[in-house]
């Protein structure tokens, strides 16, 4: 069990199916002790938004998010990484991004999934654009300076 | 040599187009550089770049800051601070 764990990466305009991706990563091992998943959900904002448009840049959206994943897969002991991030015409209720993480114990996992999270926010070459439910053009999602904050955290302080 | 040009989000809507493959002038060295040259083009892309320091660049497919050198740049990318997740 020396082999390092190559994490799945999927860019994808469909939705996806938690369960299956859990079951994916645990089916057949009796090595895991925890999985942590994360499910990122499309919401309508008190009934302000009918939609949101996930733009992406493709190719780079791959790359930095397997980027992303390897890094992690660097830093906690982890058997299993999948990271999924959905892009086109999403709405509310609907999920946008999914990373599950399973490793022997907990806190790994939970470390890792917050982790791709945090810097997927930042790093991740995708861009939401709101459509409002009142018929009006909605404009581009801001970067929270708070996101930018959360995945500094990560960083050793040599960084 | 010709270098690609990608735009994304509301850099792409403001400059008009998703790409363009341009022939950088002499003296183009750095990311710098090039967003300056850029907004020299016309009003689209003053517009899109009027605060060049909120523009994020990725060379080939990799984040780099603005003192990056654009040398053999097969791609470079423009776009906003990043919102998924």
């Amino acid at each position: 069990m020396s082999a390092v764990l190559a994490p799945t990466v999927r860019i994808q305009r469909e939705d996806f199916d938690v369960a299956a991706e859990i079951a994916g990563l645990t089916q057949g091992r009796t090595d895991i002790g925890a999985v942590v998943s994360f499910s990122g959900l499309c919401r309508d904002e008190q009934g302000a938004l009918s939609a949101l448009e996930l733009e992406h840049y493709p190719g780079m959206a791959e790359a930095e998010i397997g980027r992303i994943a390897a890094e992690a897969v660097e830093r906690w002991p982890l058997q299993g990484l999948t990271v999924i991030h959905r892009h086109g015409k999403i709405r509310p209720g609907e999920k946008i991004v999914l990373v599950v993480a399973a490793s022997a114990h907990r806190q790994a996992a939970f470390e890792a999934a917050n982790f791709l999270m945090d810097y997927l926010k930042s790093r991740a070459p995708f861009w939401k654009k709101e459509h409002r439910a009142d018929g009006s053009e909605g404009g581009w999602v801001e970067a929270k300076e708070t996101d930018a904050q959360a995945a500094k955290r990560w960083k050793s302080p040599s960084e | 040599m010709t270098t690609r040009l990608i735009y994304f989000a509301w850099v792409r809507e403001r400059i008009g187009m998703p790409e363009e493959d341009v022939e950088l002038p002499a003296g183009i060295e750095t990311v710098a550089d090039l967003l300056r040259w850029l907004q020299s083009r016309g009003e689209g892309y003053e517009h899109a770049l009027q605060y060049p320091d909120v523009i994020r660049v990725a060379i080939n497919q990799e984040h780099v800051d603005h003192r990056e050198k654009i040398s053999g740049a097969r791609e470079i990318a423009l776009f906003p601070p990043m919102t998924g997740g």
